[in-house]
C-alpha cells in the first residue's frame, strides 16, 4: 500500500508552503498558461530566453500541494538551462512520476527533482505534478492557447 | 422552503423513525462490504453517484435471463412481457414523482439529456431572438450549458439570479430578472454543490403569474426528499436514476401533458413516429414521440426496483435519517479549527462543502482516499459556484441512506490527518 509520506514529502510540503520564483516576469518573452481541469489547477509560465537558454523563470497560479510544489522546483532547476536540458529534464521527469523502469539509475540526473518518485504510486496525481511541465513546453514552443491536462 | 420537500417531524410517526435499521440497508448494499486502501469503504459521493442495492443489480440480471427483447413491437410473449415491465417501470416513475399521468413521463439517459431536450424543443420552438433564459448562481453545468447552447442558437440571453453568502437563492433579484422577454426558467431542486434546497414552489408561483414555465433540475432532490410535481406546479423536472440508488444511464423527464403534446419531436428515430413515408412522417403520441431508438430497458426496470426499494424505506424517514446525518457532520466538521463550511443555507439536504486552510481539496482528498474514504474534490460542475464563493474547489461529502454517524467520525479523524500531514 502506498504510503501518504511518499507523496507528501516534507521539501514537496515546504516548496507548495512557500512556492519559489513566484511572480510574473516583466517584460517575459514566453509566457503559457496551463490548466487541469480535474482539480481547478492553473498555473502560469514566464519565462525570459537569452538564445537557446533560459535566463529567468516564474509561475504565478494556484493548485494542490504537487503541482505547485512542482511548478516551484522546476524553476529552480531550469534556470540557466538551455530548452534541450530543459526538454531532457522533462523526459526524465515524467518517467520518474509514472513509475516507468527505464529510469531506474538515472535519479541522480533529476537531483532534488527525485522526490517527485513517490507520485508513481498515486496514478492520480500524475497530472498534477506535470502541469507545470506541459506549461513549460508550451510556453517555450510560444503557444498562445491554454494547455490543458485533459 | 418548498413545502413538497416533506420534513419528517410533521410527516411521520416517530415509531416509524425507529424502525429506519441502517445496518440493515448496508446490508442490501454488496459493494460496501469492499475495501479501499485496506480500509473499510466509507462511500460519502453519494452526490456524484449513489451505489446499487441488491434489489436492482437482482432486478437488472432478472430481465436478461427472464424478459429480455424488444418492446412495443414484437407480437411474441417475450417482447410482450418485456414491454409490460418496461410500461410498468413507467408508471412506478409516474406515482414517485406523482405525476397524473404515466404518458407525462418519458425516458432519457439522465437529467443531462433530460433538460437538452427541454431546450432542443420547448426551447426552440419558444425562444426566439432577444428573449431570455432564467437560471440561478448555483445551477450544475448541465443546467447552464444546454441553455447557453439555446440561446446561442436562437439569439437569446441567459440571465442568472444570484444567490446570498450563505448560498442561498437571492428571491428578489430571481423575482427581479423575470421580465416580459423571460421565456424558460431552469432551476435545480438542491444544489449539488452546496446542498442548499430552492424554494421551487414560490418560484414556479412567481414565474407562473408572468406565464412562464418552469423546469426544475431534480437530480439531486430524488435520492433526498418527497417529490410532488403537482404540488410543485413545475413544468418539467429531470431525474438521474443513478443518484438515487438506480442504474446509471437511465433517467426521467416530467412535463406537463399539453407542453409535450406541443412540443417537436428531440430526436428521429424508431418508436418515435406512428407512420413513415419518404414524403412526410407522423409522430407518436406522448412519451414516445420523446423516446427514438430501442431505449434502455435494462436500466428502466432497474429504476423501477430503486424506486420501489426507496418507497419500502419510505422517502420521509430517508430525509429524516439524512437531516440527522447533515446536522451531526456539520457539527463536527466546523468545529474543526481552520475547517470552513462552503454552503450554509437555512435549508439544505445530504451535502457538505468544505475547504481547510493552506490545503488544496485535492490533496484532502488523496489523503482522505488513503483511509478509505471516497469524497469527491474540484468545482463540482458547478464552477459558477465556485467563483461566488472566490474559490477554486471545494471537499464534498455527500450523505446516502446508508451512511452512519460512525462514518461521518471516520470523516472527522481524515480531516484531522489531513491537518497532520500539512502541518
Amino acid at each position: 500500500m502506498p504510503d501518504l509520506r511518499d507523496l507528501y514529502q516534507e521539501v514537496i510540503l515546504e516548496h507548495s508552503k512557500s512556492p519559489r520564483n513566484y511572480r510574473e516576469l516583466k517584460p517575459a518573452d514566453h509566457k503559457a498558461e496551463g490548466y487541469n481541469p480535474l482539480c481547478g489547477d492553473r498555473f502560469t509560465i514566464y519565462l525570459q530566453m537569452d538564445g537557446d537558454s533560459i535566463c529567468d523563470i516564474g509561475f504565478q497560479g494556484s493548485g494542490c500541494a504537487i503541482s505547485k510544489a512542482s511548478a516551484s522546483m522546476m524553476t529552480q532547476a531550469l534556470k540557466g538551462k538551455t530548452k534541450e536540458e530543459a526538454e531532457k529534464l522533462f523526459h526524465r521527469f515524467h518517467e520518474v512520476v509514472t513509475g516507468k523502469t527505464e529510469s531506474h539509475g538515472h535519479e541522480a540526473e533529476l537531483g532534488k527533482l527525485a522526490v517527485f518518485a513517490g507520485v508513481s504510486e498515486f496514478p492520480l496525481r500524475v497530472k498534477c505534478a506535470t502541469l507545470a511541465w506541459h506549461t513549460l513546453e508550451a510556453a517555450i514552443e510560444g503557444k498562445q492557447e491554454a494547455v490543458s491536462t485533459e | 422552503m418548498s413545502t413538497a420537500v416533506k420534513l419528517p417531524a410533521r410527516e411521520s410517526a416517530p415509531h416509524e423513525m425507529s424502525d429506519y435499521d441502517v445496518e440493515r440497508i448496508r446490508a442490501d448494499f454488496p459493494i460496501l462490504r469492499e475495501k479501499a486502501h485496506g480500509h473499510t469503504l466509507v462511500y460519502l459521493d453519494n452526490a456524484a453517484t449513489s451505489q446499487k442495492p441488491k434489489a436492482v443489480i437482482d432486478a437488472i440480471v432478472g430481465y436478461y435471463e427472464h424478459e429480455n427483447a424488444n418492446i412495443h413491437r414484437g407480437v411474441h410473449y417475450l417482447s410482450e412481457r418485456a414491454t409490460e415491465e418496461f410500461e410498468l417501470a413507467r408508471k412506478s416513475a409516474q406515482k414517485f414523482i406523482n405525476a397524473p399521468r404515466p404518458s407525462e413521463i418519458i425516458f432519457v439517459r439522465g437529467a443531462t439529456e433530460a433538460i437538452n431536450l427541454v431546450a432542443q424543443t420547448y426551447g426552440r420552438t419558444h425562444v426566439h431572438a432577444g428573449d431570455e433564459v432564467l437560471i440561478t448562481a448555483m445551477e450544475h453545468h448541465s443546467d447552464i450549458v444546454p441553455w447557453q447552447i439555446l440561446c446561442e442558437q436562437q439569439g437569446a440571453k441567459l440571465k442568472v439570479a444570484p444567490i446570498n453568502d450563505r448560498g442561498e437563492l437571492i428571491l428578489a433579484e430571481f423575482e427581479r430578472l423575470l421580465t416580459p422577454r423571460t421565456k424558460i426558467v431552469g432551476v435545480g431542486h438542491v444544489s449539488n454543490a452546496l446542498g442548499t434546497v430552492n424554494p421551487v414552489r414560490e418560484i414556479v408561483t412567481m414565474a407562473h403569474a408572468r406565464n412562464i414555465p418552469v423546469l426544475v433540475d431534480g437530480a439531486q432532490a430524488a435520492p433526498h426528499v418527497a417529490i410532488d410535481v403537482q404540488q410543485l406546479d413545475c413544468d418539467f423536472y429531470a431525474i438521474s436514476g443513478h443518484k438515487m440508488y438506480g442504474p446509471t444511464g437511465i433517467g426521467i423527464l416530467y412535463g406537463k401533458q399539453a407542453l409535450l403534446e406541443a412540443m417537436p419531436p428531440y430526436q428521429g428515430g424508431g418508436d418515435m413516429i406512428s407512420s413513415v413515408t419518404f414524403e412526410k412522417t407522423s409522430y407518436n403520441r406522448v412519451p414516445h414521440k420523446f423516446e427514438a431508438g430501442t431505449p434502455d430497458m435494462a436500466g428502466a426496470i432497474g429504476l423501477r426496483a430503486a424506486i420501489e426499494y426507496l418507497q419500502k424505506l419510505g422517502m420521509n424517514n430517508i430525509a429524516a435519517h439524512e437531516h440527522q446525518l447533515l446536522e451531526y457532520a456539520t457539527r463536527a466538521v466546523s468545529a474543526i479549527p481552520g475547517v470552513r463550511i462552503i454552503g450554509t443555507a437555512r435549508h439544505k439536504a445530504s451535502v457538505l462543502s468544505f475547504v481547510i486552510e493552506g490545503v488544496h481539496p485535492h490533496d484532502i482528498g488523496t489523503i482522505l482516499d488513503q483511509q478509505g474514504i471516497a469524497i469527491r474534490t474540484g468545482h463540482h460542475c458547478a464552477q459558477p459556484v465556485m467563483e461566488c464563493f472566490k474559490i477554486d474547489a471545494t471537499a464534498r461529502a455527500s450523505f446516502g441512506i446508508y451512511n452512519t454517524k460512525e462514518e461521518i467520525d471516520a470523516l472527522v479523524r481524515g480531516i484531522k490527518k489531513v491537518q497532520e500531514v500539512f502541518a
